[in-house]
């Protein structure tokens, strides 16, 4: 762990935007900055724009070669030429959220004051505290930006997915159809609690340094590591793990007590130290706090009030095994959809594989998404 | 009750849900609990121009609906019908299901509370066929539309057309329309008569409003 590769430096494609944005908290970042992605083709109407909302810890490489990490896209499975997300027929977009690492305005950029001046340092700690409507504010403009009145629809798991309740709840006439999948409308003291050991991992690692780790070249790799593999175990099932490692050892048949590692140890080892080539702690820091403020009742009275009158048709989807958003937090968000009277469909998949499913291979969630989508497609004749 | 006797028509629509859009008109806004594939949902869609949601039990069916384009929820009778607002839809619909849920009385209620009528089509337990085994065999009744062994059916609210005209009266319900059908969705000639249609019509199909 002490051996880390420097943060790969990428160049990010970007629209940086002069005005600026108004935070929820009342700070100004000014420019404003959103890197993003774009696949298939604007169409004449500019009526086939598909917006993809990132969970946590994704980007905007959401269907090619991540640059940092040379993976593929984090949801190839459903977004490319024949796929549910057709790019052949839809215009998809992907930014990287505001307060991420990959190119948007966030703690790794260049601090700039209030007039927009760079101070010649990262924003590290001083980036100001942000908020799921702020990143969506954030889209907003990038999506004005590239000319789209209108989104076919705003689609998005996990913190995606309420990225995607917050696009309806914010603009709705700027959202034909929604897809939240896998999410809540709101942070559970269970999620905030997990969050809170991963964000206490980072702070205790001497490498952190208050969030000044910048000042010379190291990262807190230690804390995010653990960060990782404490949330990596929230996105699985007791059943994926037992499925996929079982009580297996590494390297070894049997237990000889002498530091015996269990696979799954080994796995969560890996997925730690990865973590940390392509993630910025302080970016990790900012995006678990705009989770856990993520309240929907809150902003609007009632989850109802919030889509009173809405006219955007939803797609939600849950996953049966998914502990960390579970089917009855989708099935509230149904409720209130249907108290305000909106046009929603809903699906439990049926899977083992815990919340992380719904980036994975699940037939029955593609074709249920695949057909909200044209259905919403043949509505507005795209 | 979706069991192998179902007949397909045209449109691939069973002949009782051909006769429950006969009495839904255009533009209508419809909820059908208890939709399956949307088999009902589309066509009120495609030929009505209805604004159709629906309510599936069984999440195979409803990801069916969902992949259609449709607005189904994977949802209950019992358990969802409270959270939509008072008047939401024209027309509730529940399709051979009132047998099958687990408060009939409450679902009927809230049908005629987020709706303006409702449209229930549910097995007769006063069938001749019915009371007949029961009073000759002296065991739970094993025909066609009552199929399955008492231990696993589940139609846990059976009831017949006179016991329904009953519970309408109770609770204050205008009956605007119903006949009794046979198996297949026919409709049949005794509709004259209460009692006669109670001793020959397998499936009863009703349209309520409240008074």
């Amino acid at each position: 762990m002490n051996e880390i590769a420097p943060f790969p430096e990428v160049q990010h494609q970007r629209a940086v935007l002069p005005e600026g944005l108004t935070l929820d908290c009342g700070a100004v970042i000014r420019p404003l900055a959103v890197a993003y992605r774009t696949y298939g083709t604007l169409n004449a109407a500019r009526s086939n724009a598909i917006l993809v909302c990132h969970a946590l810890t994704g980007d905007q490489y959401v269907a090619e070669r991540q640059p940092v990490t040379g993976k593929g896209g984090w949801w190839e499975a459903i977004i490319g030429p024949g796929k549910p997300v057709d790019t052949d027929r839809f215009f998809v977009i992907c930014a990287n959220v505001l307060g991420g690492c990959m190119g948007s305005t966030g703690p790794r950029e260049e601090m700039t004051d209030e007039n927009g001046v760079p101070q010649g340092r990262p924003w590290g700690t001083d980036f100001p505290t942000v908020t799921i409507r702020d990143m969506v504010r954030a889209q907003k403009k990038l999506v004005e930006h590239l000319g789209i009145e209108r989104l076919l629809a705003v689609i998005g798991g996990s913190m995606g997915g309420m990225q995607v309740l917050e696009w309806a709840a914010t603009y709705p006439e700027s959202v034909f159809a929604a897809a939240p999948i896998a999410c809540a409308t709101h942070h559970s003291a269970q999620n905030i609690a997990f969050h809170e050991v991963g964000r206490a991992a980072i702070h205790s690692d001497p490498d952190w340094k208050g969030g000044r780790y910048w000042e010379d070249g190291r990262i807190p790799a230690q804390g995010l590591s653990v960060a990782r593999m404490v949330a990596h175990i929230t996105y699985l099932s007791e059943a994926a793990l037992t499925r996929k490692f079982g009580r297996r050892l590494q390297g070894a048949s049997a237990l000889t007590f002498l530091e015996d590692v269990f696979q799954v140890e080994s796995y969560l080892r890996h997925q730690g130290s990865t973590f940390v080539r392509r993630f910025d702690a302080n970016s990790y820091l900012t995006i678990t706090r705009a989770m856990d403020y993520f309240d929907l009742a809150n902003e609007h009275g009632s989850v109802a009030n919030a889509f009173r009158a809405t006219p955007t048709r939803f797609f939600v989807a849950s996953f049966s095994s998914d502990w960390l958003f579970p089917t009855s937090e989708s099935r509230a968000l149904v409720r209130a959809l249907n108290a305000a009277a909106a046009r929603v469909s809903f699906v439990e998949i049926t899977t083992d594989k815990g919340h992380d499913a719904f980036l994975l291979d699940e037939p029955e969630f593609h074709r249920a998404l695949g057909g909200f989508l044209a259905g919403a497609a043949a509505a507005l004749a795209v | 009750m979706r069991d192998g006797t179902i007949q397909y028509v045209a449109k691939n629509m069973r002949l009782d849900l051909r006769l429950i859009a006969e009495m839904i008109p255009e533009g209508a806004r419809v909820l059908d609990i208890g939709c399956g594939d949307g088999a009902l949902m589309a066509h009120l869609a495609n030929e009505k121009n209805v604004d159709a949601r629906g309510i599936e039990i069984d999440m195979r069916e409803a990801t069916e609906a969902v992949a259609q384009g449709l607005a189904v929820i994977h949802g209950d009778a019992d358990n969802d019908l409270a959270f939509y607002p008072d008047g939401a839809f024209d027309y509730v619909v529940l399709s051979r299901t009132l047998q099958a849920v687990e408060r009939p009385r409450e679902v009927l209620r809230q049908m005629l509370r987020i709706g303006q009528h409702a449209i229930v089509s549910f097995p007769n337990f006063g069938h001749w066929e019915v009371r007949l085994k029961l009073l000759l065999g002296g065991r739970m009744p094993d025909t066609e539309t009552w199929s399955r062994p008492w231990y696993e059916t589940p139609n846990i609210h059976p009831c017949t057309i006179l016991d329904f005209f009953a519970l309408a009266e109770l609770e204050g319900y205008v009956i605007e329309r119903w006949l009794a059908v046979d198996e297949r969705g026919l409709k049949a000639p005794w509709k004259r008569s209460v009692r006669l249609a109670n001793l020959f019509g397998q499936q009863a199909l009703f349209q309520l409003r409240r008074k």
